[in-house]
């Protein structure tokens, strides 16, 4: 049942490199850089989304993502969100608004996998890049790279998915696919708060909060294989694609960051209504599940986190 | 003796050598010269799937992720293929990647 949760609203991510990670997500994937702050941090977005940033980048010593944050309909959604997370034994504690830029406060917490989440219900709406919200352009004619359109979900390595699904089914997610082991143990999660195939999806391993890919829509298979033209022409780290994945059905390639963070652009997937009896893969197939034209895993797609 | 601009790789735990361009990063270097004697993942020094370990030579590195060289391995001569740049003939020892089952904490 949805509780109040819209949407992906932003994630940070940890780069080793500043300004060349500003030159990827900006000139390559094609999202827009809208401020930055007294830490150093930058702000991004894809030219669709109305909140003024979705992407956070922080320089540091270690790669990964610091943390996902889900946009709430109100601000009494987050409290009342809040206390029932706090009933599952999680400890929820409030950051101040303006810790994140133009962004209200947050209420943030750690999943039984380890990651850090947040739910926050204000941030400064600067409204679509480049088109105007009456009698709106097509699109606008300056983009750059992949033109990627919004940052769609996360794919996340952790531990107890078991535990993730009871905080995100608190949260009022639905669970759209999973993977099953022959001994019916789920080994991977996808969740949605919306009508999208997956807002945020886990894949379990040994380690605690690592994180696999930050992913960008993209509007077309053409422009996934035009994306896959400019990761060759840029000489950018390629882990596999262009290719369809058997889960969700999305038409994807997955590439790396210059600090080794994976990003995906896709388009295509299917959809969800809250009626939907979750879509069930075997972990016998798991090849077919993740790749669905090679029918096998690439060695990286298990192994390679930050 | 280098030859002239070639680096020469020894990567002796797989018994594999390779010649390197000057100036190349090691582990693109190896994979332009379709070798398999380091595994390969990210190329931008997050994952670890790299790591090695320099017994012979000199070279410099590039930032590193803290989760896979820590300093102390650093000093000893632990690198990441992919933001190493030999700067004579190395011998190296290959596959030193480790899962971390308890996540160090992150400032
Ligand atoms: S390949 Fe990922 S750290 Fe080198
Ligand atoms: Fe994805």
């Amino acid at each position: 049942m949805r509780k109040g949760v819209m949407r992906p609203g932003h994630v940070q991510i940890r780069v080793l490199d500043i300004e060349e990670a500003v030159k990827h997500y900006v000139d390559l994937i094609g999202l827009i850089e809208t401020d930055r702050d007294e830490q150093g941090r930058v702000y991004l977005k894809g030219w669709t989304e109305v909140d003024k940033y979705s992407v956070v980048l922080r320089e540091a010593d270690e790669p990964g993502m610091d943390f996902m944050g889900f946009k709430c309909v109100d601000e009494a959604t987050i409290d009342s969100l809040a206390e029932d997370v706090r009933k599952l034994g999680i400890e929820v504690k409030e950051i101040p608004a303006g810790d994140l830029k133009d962004c209200g406060r947050r209420m943030q917490f750690v999943a039984p996998t380890g990651h850090t989440f947040e739910l926050y219900a204000t941030k400064e709406q600067t409204g679509k890049w480049g088109v105007s919200n009456v009698n709106p352009e097509a699109w606008p004619r300056d983009l750059k790279g992949m033109k990627a359109t919004r940052f769609d979900h996360c794919l996340l390595y952790g531990d107890d998915l078991e535990g993730n699904l009871e905080l995100f089914e608190t949260l009022g997610f639905g669970l759209a696919e999973q993977v099953l082991d022959p001994d019916n143990n789920r080994v991977a999660l996808f969740l949605t708060a919306s009508m999208k195939a997956h807002d945020v999806a886990f894949i379990k391993h040994a380690e605690k909060g690592k994180f696999h890919h930050a992913s960008f829509y993209l509007d077309t298979w053409e422009n996934v294989l035009r994306a896959a033209d400019l990761i060759s022409m840029t000489n950018t780290s390629l882990d596999i694609g262009p290719t369809r994945h058997g889960l969700t059905h999305g038409q994807t390639i997955y590439f790396f960051d210059p600090s080794g963070n994976r990003n995906e652009v896709f388009c295509g997937g299917d959809y969800y209504y809250p009626d939907h009896e979750p879509t069930t893969w075997k972990a016998e197939d798991l090849g077919k599940a993740i790749f669905y034209h090679d029918r096998q895993l690439n060695e990286r797609f298990l192994s390679v986190l930050t | 003796m280098a030859i002239e601009n070639v680096y020469q790789i020894s990567v002796i735990n797989r018994q594999q050598v390779f010649w390197l361009p000057q100036g190349e990063p090691l582990l693109m270097g190896m994979e332009k010269a379709c070798q398999h004697a380091i595994n390969v993942g990210c190329r931008g020094g997050g994952c670890g799937l790299c790591k090695i370990k320099v017994l012979q030579g000199d070279y410099q590195t590039k930032r590193m992720s803290r989760a896979h060289i820590s300093e102390e391995e650093q000093a000893l001569g632990f690198a990441l293929a992919c933001r190493l740049t030999p700067l004579s003939d190395l011998v190296i020892e290959s596959d030193h990647f480790k899962l971390h089952t308890q996540q160090p904490k992150i400032s």
